[in-house]
Order: C-alpha cells, then structure tokens, then sequence
C-alpha cells in the first residue's frame, strides 16, 4: 500500500544554513506520526514545504505517490493546523469551516450540512453563528480541526497547535486529539518540542536535531531503546554522565565517570573500546532506592549516599543522592509505595540500577 | 469623588476645552450667524436664507460643489488603489530595515511644505518642463506640451499630497494581520484573489475606512493644489468661499458656502460608513 505521505532525501537550504539535511520518512495511511525536536531544529521547515509554503532545495514530497513538489498549497489535499490556529476573526465559525468548501466550488446547501456535521462531530453543535473570539482555547482548536476536516485532506499538518494551551488543557486537548484522529481516519502528522505530546499521541516519532532525523520509532522504541545519545538526553528524564571506558567486555563496559563515580553500563550493540570517551545515560525511574544495601544485591551497580534534596511533585516525586565519595548527583524517582515518605534530606539511602540500563553512547558521535 | 481628583479632572480637561470651544465651537458658530445673516443696508442686517438661496440659483456654484465632490470621491478612490499594493507591500512583504527604509521614503516628501511639493509638480508638468522637453527629445512630440490645468493634472497633485494619510493607517492595520491567517487561506484552496477578497480586505476595513475619509476631508478642503495645478479654471469649491471672503468681501455668502461644504463632507462620510457597515467607533478606536 502507498504510504499517504514520503518524502525522500528532503533538504532545505537557507542561502549557507541547512534547516534540513537528507530527510527521508514515509508515513502510513491513517498514523499518527510526530515530528519531535527541539526549537530551531528545522521540523517546522519540514512542515512548510509539505504545506508548500516552501520550496525544497533537493528531494521529492509526495502524497498519494504523487510527488506534489510543483503544486502550490492551494492545490494540495494536505491542511494545516497552525501554531496560532489562525481561525479568521472576520467570519463567524460556520463561515470559518466552510471557507475551504466555498473555495472548492461546493454548491451553498451542502456546505450548509457538512459544517453542521462537522460541528456535531468535534462535539460543538449549533454554535455556527458564533464569534470566533468567543469561544474558548480548545474549542478553537476543535474548530481549527474541523476547518481542515472538512475538506477530507489525504494528511493533516499540525504545527504544534497545543502550544498556547494551559496545562490541564493541554493535557485533555492530547487524548481528544488522539480520538479525532480516529474518528476521522486521517493521517496526522504533527510536529512539537514537547515530548509527552508525542509520545501520548504517536504510532510514530521522529526525533529530530540539527536538521537531521535522529531515530525514528515507537514511542517505546524512543524512550526504552534509544539510537543515539540526543535521543536519550531529548526523550524523558535522564541522569547524565560523561567519562571514559575502563573496561570493555563484549556488551557490558566499565566506565568511569570525568569526576571519578565507576558504573558498570551496556553499550546495546554500539561498538565501543576501552579509552573511549563516551556519555552514560541512567533513567531516574530506573534506579531503585533503598534503606538497606541488602535489597539490591541483584543490581550490579551500587551506590551508598545521602539524600540532598527532595523534588517533590506529587507522582513524579525525585530525590537526589550525592554518593559517599560526593562524586556526582543522582536523580532518583521515589517509590509512591508510601515506604519512602518520610525521607529527610540528609538520610542516608543506598540506590542501584542494572547494567543494561545505564545507556553508553560514544561522545563523539553525536 | 475626591475634591483632588475633581481638581486634576478640571486642569486636564481644561487645555482641551478651551482649544474645542474657542477654536472650533466658536468660530463656527459666528460662522453660522454670518452666513444667517443679510446685508439690507449700509450696516444693517437681516436674519434671512438668502445666502444658502442663492447657491441654489446659480447653477455655478451647484456644479462647483458636486464637481468637488466628484472629483475629491475619485481622488481617494485612486490614492485607495495606489495606496494598498504600497501599503501591503511595505506592512507584509518587507522585513526589518527594508521595511523601515520605505516608510521613511513615505514620509521624506512629507517634510518641504505642500506648496514646495506643489511646486515641483509644476515644474515637471509645465509646457517648458522637465517631462514637456523629455518628449520632444526623444521625438514623441513636435511642440511644448503643457500637462498643466486640467483635471488630470488636479487629481495627480491631489493623490500625491494625500498618499500618506492612506498609507499610515492601512500599514497600521495590515501589520496587525498574521501571516499565519493569510497562509491558512492558501492553504484551504483559496487563490490569490479569493484570499484578498475574503481575508485581508476584511480585515484591512477599519485602515481602508480611516484612511479614506481622511484623504476625503483633505481631498474636499485642499485649496493649494487645485489652484496651482489648475489653474484659474479649477473650479474648486474652496476657490469660491475664497473669493467670497478676500475678493468680493461678501462674508455672508462666504460662510453659507463654508457650512455647505461641511455639511456635504459629513453627509458623504455618513453614507460611507453606511455603505461600508463600519462605525465610527470601529475605525478610530
């Protein structure tokens, strides 16, 4: 089956600044696939010349199997959903979903029923009449949706729509977004620096730096296997350490650290020897804390320290623990078993984490 | 309220005032009672419409007046077409020192005074001038062609001087147009024009509105321009109240003229607003 959206070895070039490098992907028909990056990485330049607001320098886009590179953005079957939504303030919201049908030449009745469907359909029925400036964040954003809905686009842009959402918003606009995808059946390919964005609503992600794609996956894949060290920096919350191979012994490497804290790691099939400088990677959720040194006996890195400050933050609460030797800092997720609550900065914890999930990457390579 | 606040309130409010009522509320009422008035004998006077009656009867003044009117509606419509491109152009399509380099070239003309700038026009226009010689030159024309006093030569003078009163406040309200609303048109499968129409003409409304009656108002009372690119046959509106009041010293018929002129102005603004379904308030707040 044809991938509804491939682009081969895009590249854009802004006179010497290339804002994308080689880009390839092909998204399948119906996906949710995320573009995930931080500002400036150049997804948003991607996402124009999908548009068609900009012209690539070398590749091909195409849509359907048709490379759509000479059509102009009117004559796209891809919509957008903008950064600001960019509703018009001029027209009433029925005029605003029906602006696309008017364009397409639709006869005034029949524009007349599919706003009103698609209104039924994002849950707003009946406020066709209404200003734009009177609805609320997310019902513009439903409205927004709608606008490009309507019009039955082969894919959906969205350019980081949720990004001027509060936060208890933004957390229900991810879900909603997700069901709309699938009551729609559309292809949605949306771009965001924020990562629970993606990697709520994603079947895939890409993640992108510097104008190239670093590694592209699950969100399972991003988070538990990741490529290279800026997608184990970028994705979720890690403890970093930079340092040196002692040993290297088929999977398993012996690092130490540039300020002197020895951890056991996995390389996770990158070759790696010993000399190498490299950066480690441990997850603050995958290190177990506990009173006793004996309950970690089945981990191969183990740590004595104290507790030097408490982040508390409900579910997410962490701690960290500067070792003995008062080497390096270490985030650690507390347990919400209830066992740790009482924990006083100062108390002395012993913390440990397997090997293999202590992520090794060389440090030159990325 | 407190007895200070009422006291700033007063000294605030007091510069305005005075400027509102002895410069603009008095005047016009004596302008009104002079043009009320009928001169019966030597200084004696009668409260009479004879002056305003006998605008009505003299079919120059009428044909003065709705001339000027014509003329003046044209004008902005013109320097409104002119005015939009130039305005877009500089509001959404120039970025950073560009952009503030052609407002600047705007302005610049702005700074010799009307009547230098009328000057210049004439010196390009006259039968022994620059574009006059140009011609014959190249051999487009055998004779000096004079390009002066006619209306072609008016309208010219009268686009040139308004040009900025139209481009400043349509600048103003294009700039406040996102060019995220105007790629979101292209990309629902508008066209250029589609896009202009439904989109950016809309929103520019208030600019567009603002803008004309300025240029309107400025078109209708300009005096300068008229007479100089227009020569003794301009028949200008503000020609006439002007010879009213310094050649013939018939000061009576003089302010009928003038409180018909601002009567004709307001009814024209009005039926604008109507037409276009602004407000007042809309535009200037």
């Amino acid at each position: 089956m044809t991938p509804d959206l491939q682009c081969t070895n895009l590249t854009k070039k802004f006179g010497e600044t290339t804002a994308v490098d080689n880009v390839s992907f092909s998204v399948p028909a119906g996906s949710f696939f995320s573009i995930l990056g931080p500002s400036g990485c150049g997804k948003t330049t991607i996402m124009r010349m999908i548009a068609g607001f900009l012209e690539p320098s070398s590749g091909d886009i195409q849509i359907k199997g048709n490379s759509v590179l000479n059509v102009p953005p009117n004559k796209r079957h891809v919509n957008m959903v903008f950064q600001h939504l960019a509703l018009f303030p001029m027209m009433n919201i029925a005029d605003n979903i029906g602006y696309g049908l008017r364009r397409a030449g639709m006869h005034k009745k029949d524009i007349g029923f599919k706003v009103d469907e698609a209104l039924e359909r994002i849950g707003l029925p009946g406020i066709g009449h209404r200003r734009v400036d009177e609805l609320s964040g997310g019902q513009k954003q439903r409205v927004a949706i709608a606008r490009c809905m309507v019009l039955e686009p082969d894919v959906l842009l969205l350019d980081e729509p949720l990004g001027a959402l509060d936060l208890k918003l933004r957390e229900h606009m991810k879900v909603e977004l997700k069901t709309l995808q699938a009551a729609f059946d559309t292809t949605f390919v949306y771009i965001t620096h924020d990562q629970s964005e993606a990697l709520v609503m994603s079947d895939n992600i890409a993640v992108m730096n510097a104008g190239r794609f670093e590694q592209v996956g699950s969100a399972q894949d991003l988070y538990y296997r990741p490529d290279t060290a800026f997608v184990a920096g970028f994705v979720g919350d890690s403890n970093r350490w930079s340092g040196k191979v002692v040993k290297q012994d088929g999977e398993n490497t012996l690092v130490q650290t540039t300020s002197g804290l020895t951890l056991r790691g996995a390389t996770q099939g990158r070759s790696l020897s010993q000399g190498d400088t490299i950066d480690a990677f441990v997850r603050p959720e995958a290190i177990r804390i506990a009173h006793n040194a004996e309950d970690l006996a089945s981990f191969d890195n183990q740590i004595s320290g104290t507790v030097t400050s408490i982040l508390f933050n409900g579910a997410a609460s962490r701690v960290m623990v500067r070792d003995t030797e008062g080497h390096e800092e270490v985030a650690v997720n507390l347990p919400q078993s209830g066992e740790f609550a009482n924990l006083t900065k100062g108390a002395p914890v012993h913390i440990g984490w397997a090997s293999d999930q202590a992520n090794c990457f060389s440090a030159g390579a990325s | 309220m407190h007895r200070e606040a009422k006291l700033g309130l007063i000294l605030l409010l007091t510069p305005f005032l005075l400027w509102l009522s002895l410069l603009i509320v008095i005047p016009h009422i004596d302008l009104l009672l002079v043009s009320l008035r009928e001169r019966v004998g030597v200084g004696q006077y009668e409260i009479s419409l004879g002056n305003y009656l006998t605008f009505f009867t003299e079919p120059l003044y009428i044909v003065t007046f709705l001339r000027t009117a014509v003329m003046s509606i044209f004008a902005t419509i013109l320097t409104l077409l002119i005015g939009f491109p130039v305005a877009y152009y500089i509001a959404k399509m120039a970025k950073g020192r560009t952009q503030s380099a052609l407002f600047l070239l705007c302005l610049v003309p702005f700074w010799v005074s009307e009547l230098v700038r009328t000057f210049g026009w004439m010196i390009l226009l006259r039968e022994t001038g620059i574009i006059s010689n140009l011609l014959q030159s190249v051999g487009l024309a055998q004779g000096p062609v004079e390009m002066l006093y006619n209306d072609a030569a008016i309208m010219v003078g009268l686009v040139y001087t308004s040009m900025l009163f139209m481009v400043v406040p349509l600048i103003t309200t294009l700039e406040s147009l996102s060019d995220e609303v105007v790629e979101a048109g292209y990309d629902l499968g508008g066209s250029g024009f589609s896009v202009l129409r439904e989109i950016i003409i809309p929103h520019a409304m208030p600019g567009i509105v603002s803008g004309s009656i300025v240029v309107f108002m400025l078109c209708l009372g300009n005096y300068l321009t008229p007479t100089m690119l227009g020569g003794k046959e301009s028949l200008w509106f503000t020609e006439l109240i002007y010879s009213q009041f310094i050649v013939r010293f018939n000061w009576e018929l003089g302010a009928a003229f003038g409180f018909l002129l601002l009567i004709l102005s307001s009814v024209i603004v009005w039926g604008m607003l109507r037409l276009t379904g602004q407000s007042l308030e809309k535009t200037m707040g």
